[in-house]
């Protein structure tokens, strides 16, 4: 394998991601709301509810339901991208969707929604990921029962070496087998909530990739748990 | 974060607060195994050996007896339907008002866009019921009413009222808290009211300081508030502290 003498553009090393951080409480109308930052992708998240399910027959009267919203702002690239929904904001919303609930309690909320809007300001890949990790604090910061808090991070091969957290030049990286990106998101427990694959990969590399992540989801676990406790403190101060 | 004797700290959703056998899990809690864990995000408080999460954020959860403020936003044939900022519409009914109302004089009680004060008696899969038959409750004439974030409604009462108290010496205004973070005051003069309404909006800014209540004595003597000598007020018994 190359693994030793591969080198990242932006001269990181294989595990680390990049710079990261993470603010809660930063839209004063919603409920919840949360921010996360990777490098240059930034993603914010607001969570409205729960409120009452409309219309009437997406209601479910055994639990709550979880709807998200993932947007991407039409200046959040360099080259514009169409305003509005389209397939890929579709798939990455219900993606989103699934990450999270297996750690909501929504069975005290029957007939009721839980709002989510994700909105990607700035993009450089890995914006899933940071919407799910922003998601996640501002379902939290809105008082939402969960059992667990989810951290999210994308892991890559370029050619036949694992790195994590990819940005957008690396996600472009056209050498060799070219590049395998592999979004997962993970509770703090270490259970899976969400794995996507985007390549090919060997198996015996893909546990090694797995590990990884879990890894790097511990390093955003903290930064997470630590924006959701300062916000108590900086009103403390104010 | 394991040892959270006689101190507050702040927990979010999946953390361990304590481990050991001897606790019991209160609101906002889960035992699992051997660990006492938090299932949501606010502070974590331990009081003999009962562990429990106050929440600090979020959408208000109506509780039976709650003393609500809300906005009548549709008239029935039986009742009225009334806004109380929950996700559920609460519903007050004909039967629930403290004298003799005709069916087809319903909007002589209290009309479309009124603000009443009403209580929940009742909260049940269908929705949620009020009453105005209690002293204080009832459809709102005059004062100012808005809104702060409903769970800093402890905060703005103080320990048995003392809070609210403090502000009434201050402002010679009569307050009514609803649960729901609506809050309704009628005084004498604007002036008096609007004053009330800064020194609440001062309190929910520092809702998580040491000493808050002196700390607002402070900042009405500092903003030119002269303490007045104390009415009689008769409706004191119908704010306690909102404790379960």
């Amino acid at each position: 394998m190359t693994t030793k003498n591969f080198q990242r553009p932006d001269g990181r090393k294989l595990n680390e991601m990049r710079p990261f951080e993470a603010k809660v409480g930063i839209i004063p109308n919603a409920d919840g709301s949360a921010m996360y930052k990777s490098g240059d992708t930034i993603a914010i998240a607001a969570v409205y509810g729960p409120k009452k399910m409309h219309p009437q027959h997406s209601q479910n009267p055994e639990k709550g339901t979880l709807r998200c919203t993932y947007n991407m702002n039409s200046f959040s690239v360099s080259d514009r991208i169409r305003p509005g929904p389209s397939r890929r904001s579709t798939e990455i919303s219900k993606i989103t969707e699934w990450a999270l609930e297996p750690v909501l309690m929504l069975d005290k909320f029957p007939n009721m929604v839980v709002d989510v809007h994700i909105n990607i300001i700035q993009a450089d890949a890995g914006t899933r990921c940071a919407g799910i990790n922003a998601a996640a604090m501002a379902l939290a910061h809105a008082g939402i029962p969960m059992r667990d808090m989810v951290s999210s991070v994308s892991v890559g091969k370029l050619d036949k070496t694992i790195v994590v957290d990819l940005s957008k030049e690396e996600e472009d990286f056209e050498e060799g087998d070219g590049p395998t990106d592999i979004p997962i998101s993970m509770t703090h427990s270490g259970n899976i909530t969400h794995f996507q694959l985007d390549g090919k990969i060997e198996s015996k590399q893909l546990m090694e990739a797995i590990e990884m992540a879990k890894k790097s989801c511990e390093e955003i676990y903290e930064v997470q748990k630590k924006a959701l406790k300062d916000s108590i403190n900086m009103e403390e101060e104010a | 974060m394991t040892n959270t004797e006689h101190k507050r700290s702040v927990v979010i959703p999946g953390e361990t607060i304590v481990e050991g056998d001897n606790y019991l899990p209160g609101e906002g809690t889960e035992k699992q195994g051997e660990k006492i864990v938090a299932f949501r995000y606010g502070l974590a408080e331990e009081t003999n050996k009962l562990v429990k999460v106050i929440p600090l954020s979020g959408v208000y959860q109506p509780r039976r007896g709650n003393i609500v403020i809300g906005k009548v936003s549709l008239i029935t044939f039986n009742g009225w339907v009334i806004d109380i900022g929950t996700a559920e519409n609460a519903f007050l009914p004909l039967m629930e008002t403290p004298r003799f109302v005709s069916k087809d004089r319903l909007d002589e009680v209290m009309k479309i866009g009124d603000i009443t004060v009403a209580q929940i008696f009742g909260v049940n899969g269908r929705g949620i019921d009020l009453t105005i038959k209690s002293r204080g409750l009832g459809r709102i004439d005059e004062g100012i009413v808005f809104k702060i974030n409903s769970n800093k409604v402890p905060r703005v009462i103080g320990k048995e009222g003392s809070m609210i108290r403090i502000i009434r010496e201050y402002t010679n205004c009569d307050i009514t808290v609803g649960q729901n973070g609506f809050i309704w005051i009628k005084g004498d003069k604007i002036e008096d009211e609007l004053f009330a309404k800064r020194a609440i909006l001062f309190i929910t800014e520092k809702s998580f300081m040491e000493g808050l209540t002196e700390r607002v004595e402070k900042w009405f003597k500092e903003n030119g508030g002269v303490k007045k000598e104390t009415k009689k007020y008769d409706k004191e018994e119908e704010f306690g502290e909102r404790r379960e």
